[in-house]
């Protein structure tokens, strides 16, 4: 331990006494608060040490020791490494003071643990299930809850390896299907809770004034062209004014965590990729350092260039292709995205060639990368970040960017401030739109970052329109930083020691963060030295941002509603996971 | 054109050639429907982006009379399940493919669809489509890549070929089904199986009060 870091120990224990206390197990970092103290100790944290951005809540069910632990990780807005906080709580009856009136970004993650943990946030403004829906049958993250398909606590599953006893899980379940029911069940008695408690919370809204008139409470999704995927918002209206706004997501939740729990440490590496399924590589990336932060191992040079530029492409595509699906959103329709995926097709032809596959990658591995760079690749990559690239960039930015449609739909509308997006724990882009200027590989640089010259792109309205121009800025920084890869890349191994299919990980805990394109995507692992991780988390950005949804859509029109989310970019894989 | 239909075995004078063609009622009412197919503009998860990219000009399936996409199911002919159905999700999906008309037909799109692919185990996850509404076409990858998907199409357009006016569903007396939507309790219930669901629910019930008797024998 650095002496930093003492002092820092030092100065929290003597400002806090007996409310916190070191986390003492092997592997394990940070502080246990006392559960009563909790809001105390956190609001402490944001005023006086700067720990006002709180990036990741999950809670960890350790079944054999009887308790439910809440982790909070807690970072400095002007960079930094973490500080972690925990809390402890019995399984039966499990709560937690709730940390959104400290910090609003909260809200979203809490009422997820509650969905699948179990654990009561006492405070909580609104905390109903977010994931599954009203009425669902227990918390199914929880170590005892089983599945309908269970077969086996870990992979690989008797059924499948190795001695060919092959069956299908469909033989043993009594419907056939994916489906249990409790003992006694009767489905004719079963009035469903439906959506009762949801739009309990959009009703009638003093607008202050003498008129009177009626709202309207709508719909969106999750079958609507322009939700990205199935996401669904439901509005309340007054005219055409938004006054509130409430995200309703889950129709997308397939279970990520639960599986990823059941799978071996490489095994869940294919599963990232399909997080954000636009954005692979970089998905691969932050797993994989969260594993090897646990393994305390490091890859080679090669391997560490390759990683870089393979994640700054997947940037470049993600963000090519955000711009012209925010096009679509503001009714230019699908002729700027036509010109997007055109170069995102040559990106991902790069993809292809380097690990087989378009668009799920899985090139990334524990100390290395899969494959090295076939013959002919790096000069393709070469001519596209040198020569093709740069242009496109450019010729987007000349059709679109003073586009008077574009700047009268986005100039002013969904505003975030700084104070607010900080608070929302707003990630990526959107935070960096409004002018926040907090990039993950500058903040606290990872791999080999710091030695690249690259801007953080900074705009400061936070609105619509900035959020649209952050993204044509960023592309640029990371043709940048390409550029300074393929010249530097150095010859030799690309994996550090034998590639293994079953790798050892030693009991701990590690939160592994990478500058995704849609924010800061962070791992949470919890290794009990077994094959299979004991709680595997996400931190997804997309998830995470639409926190701030509302604040940013009420006041502005509902056909801006559209425009706002098409902004925040979000990938319906990454945000029900 | 015309010589595409010109197959029933009729002579055609050679005056007329060109100018006339003979053909049979289901050779033209397929041709019809299977050269513009309107499919629904409705992306599940991943393989809603190869959907996109096989939309666009490298893959164009324009060239197929597809481009026609709609996002109101009322306009569509053909429901690309593309990605991951979830229990959440399968109410809205049975729900919309009700309210297409006929004729339509699915697509299961990727593994996902076709029998809940990597993701089956899951707790929210239905393990295919096809265990709620009828299937045509199946179209294996993860994601499937753009020709996978074009192979998929070609293949539901020589599916569309070998159909006859006379048994297709919707021209018979009884009318199709409409699926009923299944309903979110406990676990996601299909209203088809609650005879099902309430016979193996009573077993569990009567299984555990049994273990809870042989439990509690001895100590009485």
């Amino acid at each position: 331990m650095s002496e930093q870091t003492l002092v820092a120990e030092d100065i929290i224990k003597t400002r806090f006494g007996e409310a916190v206390e070191a986390d003492g197990r092997k592997g394990y970092e940070g502080y246990l608060v006392k559960r009563e103290k909790l809001v105390e100790v956190a609001t402490a944290l944001r005023d006086e040490f700067g720990y006002d951005y709180l990036s990741s809540v999950t809670a960890v069910d350790y079944l054999p020791e009887d308790k439910i632990e809440v982790v909070y990780h807690l970072f400095k807005s002007t960079g930094g490494p973490s500080l972690v906080i925990k809390v402890d709580a019995p399984r039966e009856n499990t709560s937690v003071p709730s940390l959104v009136p400290v910090y609003p970004g909260a809200e979203l993650q809490e009422r997820e643990a509650w969905d699948l943990m179990g654990v009561k946030f006492e405070g909580h403004p609104d905390l109903r299930r977010i994931l599954m829906w009203e009425g669902f049958a227990g918390h199914p993250l929880r170590k005892d809850w089983r599945e309908a398909y269970f077969e086996e606590e870990g992979k690989p599953f008797k059924s499948r390896w190795p001695d060919g006893h092959v069956y299908r899980i469909e033989d043993k379940n009594p419907f056939a299907k994916n489906v249990d029911y409790p003992a006694g069940f009767d489905p004719e008695s079963w009035v469903p809770e439906g959506e009762a408690a949801l739009y309990a919370g959009m009703g009638a809204v003093d607008v202050g004034s003498n008129l009177r008139t009626d709202h309207v409470v709508v719909n969106l999704g999750p079958q609507h062209p322009s939700t990205h995927g199935v996401f669904r918002m439901v509005v309340t209206l007054d005219g055409e004014t938004i006054l509130k706004l409430k995200p309703v997501m889950g129709y997308l939740h397939r279970n990520h965590e639960k599986i990823g729990e059941r799978n071996t440490f490489l095994q869940n590496m294919p599963f990232t990729d399909r997080l954000d399924y636009l954005s692979s590589m970089s998905n691969n990336f932050g797993y994989a350092l969260a594993v090897e932060k646990l393994m305390g191992i490091k890859p080679p040079e090669r391997a560490e260039y390759l990683r870089v530029i393979m994640a700054e492409l997947t940037r470049i595509s993600n963000h090519i292709f955000a711009i012209g699906m925010f096009l679509n959103d503001l009714g230019a329709y699908f002729t700027p995205a036509l010109y997007a995926i055109q170069e995102r097709e040559l990106i991902l032809d790069i993809f292809e060639a380097v690990s087989g596959s378009r668009m799920m990658c899985n090139y990334f591995r524990f100390g290395g990368v899969a494959r090295d760079l076939p013959e002919g690749v790096l000069e393709k990559i070469r001519s596209l970040v040198v020569d093709r690239l740069p242009r496109k960039v450019d010729e987007l930015d000349l059709y679109l960017t003073n586009n008077e449609i574009i700047r009268a739909r986005g100039e002013g509308v969904g505003v975030l401030t700084p104070e607010q997006a900080i608070a929302y724990s707003a990630a990526g882009p959107v935070l960096r739109a409004s002018g926040v200027p907090y990039d993950i590989r500058r903040a606290d640089p990872y791999s080999i970052y710091d030695r690249f010259e690259f801007d953080v792109a900074v705009r400061y309205h936070g609105d619509v329109y900035d959020r649209y121009l952050i993204r044509m800025d960023e592309m640029r920084q990371s043709l940048r930083i390409l550029q300074q890869a393929v010249r530097d890349l150095p010859e030799g191994p690309i994996q550090e020691g034998k590639p293994q299919y079953q790798v050892r990980v030693p009991a701990g805990e590690s939160y592994g963060r990478v500058e995704g394109p849609k924010g800061e995507l962070g791992y949470y692992i919890v290794s009990n030295g077994k094959a299979n991780p004991w709680r595997y988390h996400v931190r997804a950005p997309s998830f995470i941002n639409l926190t701030a949804l509302e604040t940013m859509a009420v006041g502005d029109k509902i056909a801006d509603a559209v425009a706002i989310l098409g902004s925040i970019d979000i990938v319906l894989g990454e945000t029900d996971r | 054109m015309s010589n595409e239909f010109n197959t029933p075995g009729y002579d055609i004078p050679p005056e007329m050639q060109g100018q006339v063609a003979i053909t049979t009622l289901d050779k033209i009412y397929n041709w019809g429907r299977r050269s513009s197919i309107w499919p629904m503009m409705f992306g599940l998860a991943c393989c809603a982006i190869e959907m996109i990219c096989t939309a666009a000009s490298r893959y164009d399936f324009a060239r197929f009379g597809m481009e026609v996409m709609r996002p109101s199911p009322r306009q569509a002919d053909l429901m690309i399940v593309s990605g991951t159905v979830t229990k959440k999700m399968i109410p809205q999906i049975v729900r919309l493919y009700n309210q297409m008309p006929e004729p339509k037909y699915v697509v299961a799109m990727g593994a996902c669809a076709s029998g809940g692919g990597p993701f089956k185990e899951g707790y929210n996850v239905v393990s295919g489509v096809d265990n709620y509404i009828p299937v045509d076409v199946y179209i294996p990858g993860c994601p499937p890549t753009p020709q996978a998907l074009l192979h998929g199409l070609i293949t539901l357009q020589k599916r569309i070929d070998a159909q006859s006016i006379k048994s297709v569903r919707w021209y018979q007396k009884e009318g199709t089904e409409v699926v009923p939507v299944p309903v979110l309790g406990p676990d996601i219930m299909d209203p088809r199986e609650y005879e099902l669901i309430r016979k193996v629910a009573a077993e569990k019930l009567q299984k555990e009060q049994a273990a809870a008797e042989t439990a509690a024998a001895p100590t009485a």
